[in-house]
């Protein structure tokens, strides 16, 4: 594809930044200093303080001497890299492909992204207009070639759009420094006179390279394309990942719905094609403030039936926030399963998507009240009670062990056993009688004991000797006792009730 | 010969009455629950399936009784490979239990929720999905509108509902097709053998859209229900045993 980069840059990045945060800075001339071997220098100027002469590196005392009232403020260090990260995201509305470039630049790839906004000179003019709106001083280019574009948006014009094809011929007027070389061979090639790009771009390379170092010759190829030159982007691109620009902010549930209905028949068309479905899946909504509000949904099973996809995102999108409204969603799925072949599909023809019902019902309750919610039980090969299942949430889990069938179990278990009194007439009989919850439940038939040890690898405790009882009425029990009778008098628990 | 034409007409009467009334056609998707004697308590002698039952238990004994002879359902419905759900706000099913009863755990999906109101949305939905066989719902309280929204929901996916009242307080009028009630008995053993023996409960049945109440005692075990005809005493459950399923 024929790429296209956009370079801009920020030409007074903090200053503007601390003017758009206190509104006394705004016109006045201002600078901001850091301490450098035992003297204070200058590191940023306004764009007032530079109409004044004052630049970058210059002592602050001497600044000071020229302009009494100048106003001097600390350099916050680090805030540039931090603004710079944040603008590049920022232009992710403008193209995924977005980088910074430091010290006070970010770099675009915006190839494929300019008929959005109907034009290479709409694109640059917009986000200039956007940037301008807050309140920062920009120059931006655009080439072919991501060093062109810097070279022509530090030394250029306010704003240059390079025809494709034409950029080492843009640049050819240009000081040599422009090319980004060393201060050492810049500083060479000035004393040899080649001020200007035009001057050696077309001397023989062999020649260029013997005097200049191939550092000069990869700065040429790469100005005109001849060599790639690496971005390293703010965001990584996403696989599976659908974006969605809107021309004008979207601020009604109806707007966002119509776009999350695009954007998931892009996705789930381009999943299908390669035989996945997807597991995981995030709505991000860009917000004219530069807000980013986030959805995310879960499948129980892989799928790419985009009703469903949409009714589980519907659950959520109530809690976005659309204020003055959105101008860009993307829709990523993060993790997707291939989705096995399934045989209904022949003569199932309308079903093409091949969903699973009980699937789609267990998502929809689990995006409305959390994955903690669904349970599966599978048999545990414990003795103990509480540990004779395990959880497993997986919808087409199959068990690897049979369920035992030889031990009385009751239907209903209490979650921690609850203290009863008993009389029992002998030790390791089944009691005569126990009260629980206030009444007395005379003991008519009684099955066991049914010694279960506790498990020492686990647990350290009391062995428990279970009943099933059953009492007057008829009403079935199942109760235990809490260890020994030589070690004193022994508790005893109603753990569950019988059918 | 008119006689004939006659009772055919009034079959295709009740059937469609029947149909109004949300039971559905009850010959189709015939299923032996294995129930015997109040099998014919239903309309047409059928347990209904596609049609929401409602279970009343007042105290945790009953409830735990209840929970047995729905498993016991669950079983006969179950026979077919799928899923249930088992939605509850306050679950003590402990589920390798269920396995006594015939119910494999893993066929089922429990779904804890905290709020009553929250378990009757996900019944609502659940009931919507005809791929389940059936869905358990543990409520405390049904208002007569909820059961309007279970019953229209199942009108469409001929799902069987089964909610079950947890120490409920009141008996409200509800659109549920039949209304149950199952408390603990003492359990089935043979004469002087000691322990206590399969479950036997007394299963009343308050109230039956079309068809009439009773009371009946049934046992089970794990070759199915064991009826019992009334009158039985616990001193005398040795009494006529009849086997079905």
């Amino acid at each position: 594809m024929h790429k296209r980069f956009v370079s801009i840059w920020f030409p007074y990045l903090v200053t503007d930044w601390m003017a758009r945060q206190q509104a006394e800075l705004k016109d006045i001339p201002f600078i901001l200093y850091a301490p450098e071997r035992g003297r204070m220098v200058v590191k940023s100027v306004s764009q007032s303080a530079h109409a004044k002469g004052i630049l970058p590196e210059m002592v602050v005392a001497d600044c000071r001497a020229i302009f009494p009232d100048l106003k001097v403020i600390e350099y916050p260090v680090g805030k540039s890299e931090q603004l710079l990260v944040a603008l590049a995201s920022w232009c992710i509305r403008f193209t995924p492909n977005t980088a910074t470039d430091l010290p006070d630049g970010i770099v675009l790839d915006c190839s494929g992204c300019t008929h959005l906004w109907r034009g290479d000179n709409s694109y640059v003019e917009h986000i200039m207009g956007r940037m301008e709106g807050f309140g920062y001083h920009v120059r931006a280019a655009m080439a072919d070639t991501m060093a062109a574009a810097w070279a022509l948006s530090h030394f250029g014009q306010r704003q240059t759009i390079v025809p494709p094809g034409k950029q080492l011929t843009a640049l050819l007027d240009l000081p040599s420094a422009a090319l980004r070389l060393e201060q050492a061979t810049t500083d060479r090639l000035e004393k040899l006179g080649l001020n200007t790009i035009r001057q050696f771009a077309h001397l023989p390379r062999p020649a260029l390279r013997k005097r200049f170092g191939v550092e000069l010759l990869t700065r040429i190829d790469q100005v005109s394309g001849y060599e790639m030159e690496p971005l390293k982007l703010v965001q990584t691109p996403k696989l599976y990942q659908e974006r969605l620009p809107c021309l004008e902010p979207i601020c009604t549930a109806k707007g966002i719905e119509i776009g999350l209905e695009r954007l998931l028949n892009l996705l789930c068309e381009r999943l299908s094609a390669e035989g996945l479905g997807l597991r995981t899946a995030t709505l991000r909504c860009h917000r004219m403030d530069g807000d980013v509000q986030e959805v995310h949904i879960g499948t129980s099973l892989p799928t790419r039936n985009p009703s469903h996809l949409k009714k589980l995102f519907e659950l959520k999108t109530g809690q976005l926030q659309p204020n003055l409204g959105f101008e860009l969603f993307e829709l990523e799925a993060m993790k997707v399963e291939p989705i096995a072949f399934d045989q209904t599909m022949i003569w199932n023809e309308n079903n093409t998507t091949n969903t699973n019902p009980v699937a789609e019902l267990i998502d929809k309750i689990i995006g409305k009240r959390g994955e903690h919610v669904v349970q599966r039980y599978f048999p545990a090969e414990h003795n103990w009670p509480e540990r004779s299942y395990q959880i497993n949430r997986s919808i087409n889990a199959v068990k690897e062990t049979e369920w035992r069938t030889d031990l009385p179990r009751p239907i209903h278990l209490l979650k921690r056993p609850v203290l009863i009194e008993i009389t029992v007439p002998l030790p390791d009989y089944p009691p005569l009688l126990f009260r629980f919850n206030g009444k007395i439940h005379p003991i008519k038939k009684a099955d066991g004991p049914e010694r279960i040890e506790q498990e020492w690898w686990l647990e350290e405790g009391e062995f428990r000797d279970y009943y099933c009882v059953e009492d007057d009425q008829g009403k079935r029990y199942w109760i235990f006792r809490s260890g020994h009778y030589d070690g004193g008098q022994p508790r005893w628990y109603i753990h569950g009730f019988f059918a | 010969m008119k006689n004939q034409l006659q009772q055919d007409i009034v079959q295709k009467l009740r059937q469609r009455i029947l149909a109004m009334q949300g039971i559905g056609k009850t010959n189709n998707g015939h299923c032996n629950m294995g129930l015997g004697l109040i099998e014919a308590a239903f309309p047409d002698g059928v347990f209904p399936t596609g049609a929401v039952h409602e279970f009343v238990s007042m105290e945790p004994e009953a409830a735990a009784a209840t929970s047995g002879f729905l498993s016991c359902l669950l079983t006969n419905l179950m026979r077919k490979k799928g899923f249930c759900l088992w939605i509850s706000s306050r679950r003590l099913i402990f589920p390798p239990a269920l396995k006594l009863f015939g119910v494999d755990p893993e066929q089922v999906i429990f779904i804890d929720l905290k709020t009553d109101k929250d378990v009757l949305w996900a019944v609502e939905e659940a009931l919507r999905c005809s791929a389940l066989i059936a869905v358990v719902g543990e409520v405390k309280e049904l208002s007569f509108a909820n059961s309007q929204r279970l019953q229209l929901a199942i009108e469409q996916s001929k799902v069987t509902g089964f909610i079950h009242r947890i120490y409920s307080r009141t008996e409200n009028n509800t659109t549920c097709a039949v209304r149950w009630k199952i408390s603990p008995i003492s359990g089935i053993t043979e004469t002087d053998m000691p322990g206590v023996g399969f479950p036997k409960w007394n299963v009343e049945l308050t109230k039956v859209r079309s068809g009439r109440t009773g009371i009946w005692e049934l046992g089970w075990t794990p070759s199915g229900f064991q009826h019992f005809s009334k009158p039985s005493s616990d001193t005398d459950i040795q009494s006529e045993k009849s086997q079905y399923a």
